[in-house]
Order: C-alpha cells, then sequence, then structure tokens
C-alpha cells in the first residue's frame, strides 16, 4: 500500500481530503466573500460536501436527504431572502470593530484546537469492520426505527413542521390595514 | 479511514460557523453560519453511527431529525427577516431591538 505522510493512499482516503477540502474551503469563502450572492453560492458547495461525506460514511440515504433539503431546499430559500432585503453589497452594512473581530477569531481558533487535541487524545472504542458496518440496506433499517422505535418522535416532528409552515406564512404576510 | 479525521472536520467546521455567528452584522448570514454549525453536528452524529464498535443506525435517524429541525429553523428564521425587513428596512443585527427595553 503506498503511503503519503504515513497516510495509506486508498480511494476511501482521497475522496475524504477532497471533500474536506471543498467544506472547509467553501466555509471560508462563505465568511470572506463581499457580495452576498456568491457567499449563497458557496454554502451550496458546503452543503453538496457534507452530503458526500455522508455517503463516504454509508449514510447514502441520509446523504441524498442533505441534497434535496440544504443543498436544494434551504440554498434557495437563502437566495430568495437576500435578493428581497439586500442590494447585493454586504460593505454597505457596517463592519464590527476589527478588535471585536480579531478576538473573536482566537478565542474560536483556541476553541477548535482544544476539541481537536481532546478528539486526538481519547482512545475512541471503534469497530474493526467499519468499512460495511451495516448487514442490510440503511433506508430498511432507518424505515424501521423511524416507524416502530421513533414513532412517536417522527409524529412530533410532523406536528413542528407543520407550525413551522403555518408560523412562517402568518409572520412573513403583509399584515391588513 | 479512522474516526478522528470525520470529528476533526466536523469540529473545524462547527469553528467556522461559530466565526461567522458572532462577528457578521447581517442577519441571513448569521443564520447561515447557524446551518453550517448544525451540519457539523450532522457529521458527527453519521460518523459515530457508521464507527461504533455497535453500528448504530440511531445515529443517521437522529440526523434526519436534526435535518428537519433545521429546515423549519430556516422557514422561521427567514419569515421573522422578511417581517422585520419591512418594519425598519435593514438587515443588520444592530437594528434587532425592538424587543428590548
Amino acid at each position: 500500500m503506498p503511503e503519503l505522510f504515513g497516510i495509506p493512499i486508498t480511494g476511501a482516503n482521497i475522496a475524504f481530503f477532497v471533500l474536506a477540502l471543498i467544506i472547509l474551503l467553501s466555509g471560508v469563502t462563505v465568511l470572506m466573500m463581499d457580495k452576498l450572492m456568491h457567499m449563497a453560492v458557496a454554502l451550496g458547495g458546503v452543503f453538496l460536501g457534507v452530503a458526500g461525506i455522508f455517503i463516504l460514511l454509508g449514510a447514502d440515504f441520509v446523504g441524498i436527504v442533505q441534497i434535496m433539503i440544504y443543498a436544494g431546499a434551504i440554498t434557495i430559500l437563502m437566495v430568495f431572502a437576500l435578493m428581497l432585503t439586500q442590494n447585493g453589497d454586504e460593505t454597505r452594512t457596517a463592519q464590527p470593530h476589527p478588535t471585536r473581530t480579531w478576538l473573536t477569531l482566537i478565542f474560536t481558533v483556541v476553541f477548535v484546537g482544544i476539541i481537536v487535541i481532546v478528539l486526538r487524545s481519547v482512545q475512541w472504542p471503534v469497530s474493526q469492520n467499519a468499512i460495511e458496518p451495516f448487514t442490510q440496506p440503511t433506508v430498511n433499517l432507518i424505515a424501521q426505527a423511524l416507524y416502530h422505535t421513533y414513532m412517536i418522535p417522527f409524529e412530533l416532528v410532523s406536528l413542528l413542521l407543520t407550525a413551522a409552515l403555518v408560523g412562517a406564512v402568518l409572520i412573513a404576510r403583509k399584515e391588513e390595514e | 479511514m479512522a474516526l478522528q479525521p470525520f470529528l476533526t472536520l466536523a469540529a473545524i467546521l462547527f469553528g467556522i460557523g461559530l466565526f461567522g455567528a458572532l462577528t457578521k452584522r447581517n442577519i441571513i448570514i448569521v443564520l447561515i453560519s447557524l446551518e453550517l454549525m448544525l451540519n457539523a453536528a450532522n457529521i458527527n452524529l453519521v460518523a459515530f453511527s457508521h464507527f461504533l464498535q455497535t453500528p448504530n443506525i440511531a445515529g443517521q435517524v437522529f440526523s434526519l431529525f436534526t435535518i428537519v429541525i433545521g429546515a423549519a429553523e430556516v422557514a422561521v428564521g427567514l419569515a421573522i427577516l422578511l417581517a422585520f425587513f419591512r418594519a425598519k428596512n435593514s438587515a443588520d443585527v444592530k437594528d434587532v431591538n425592538l424587543m428590548k427595553w
């Protein structure tokens, strides 16, 4: 097995690093871009990369749902909201104080660094047959779990979606005189 | 593949989302950053569901629930944003002080 920096070069590893690169570059682009529309496009890149990570992890159904809901619906919703409320340029609104931005950046980097150090130091009890952990297709397993074990949460979530839908329409509606 | 690279990726994505939510002044960008953090949590759930000693589908089911809640949150958040924009003609976090006293 050829190695690069001690990491064996396999298809899964290459896919992981390419997807991670896409996600992180798009994520940084989301925060760096001045034009809000470019931001929304980069957001689609993040969501598609996360969907690729899900499929790489064998969660194909969750990956497809991620593409449909996040990369499809939520990105388009964001674009609509941007077009309804902006003039296309973020620089119009005042930026926060640079000292505050730098302090937040330092805090975030330290926070993520602590998390990563802890992740590296813990001995996770991982499975040995991690390539194909599930014997059945995941769609079957998800359906069984959703309609037997998690029946009541499933119904509650449908209730929550209905409430959110009605609430969103009610709030966004133009008020009558 | 090991578990740690996925958790590290999720931690960095969470950090990007946290930085955006704390520093940006535009409400839509704050909402986008919240979505990034939710996605990072989803990566963690699916990774643990895949790599645990007894692989468990519950992680994937929970990530589905998270996606649904995230979608509902975006719908309500953008509706509030539109109503706010109509009232104040601004999308700046600083102007959201109607309920402050």
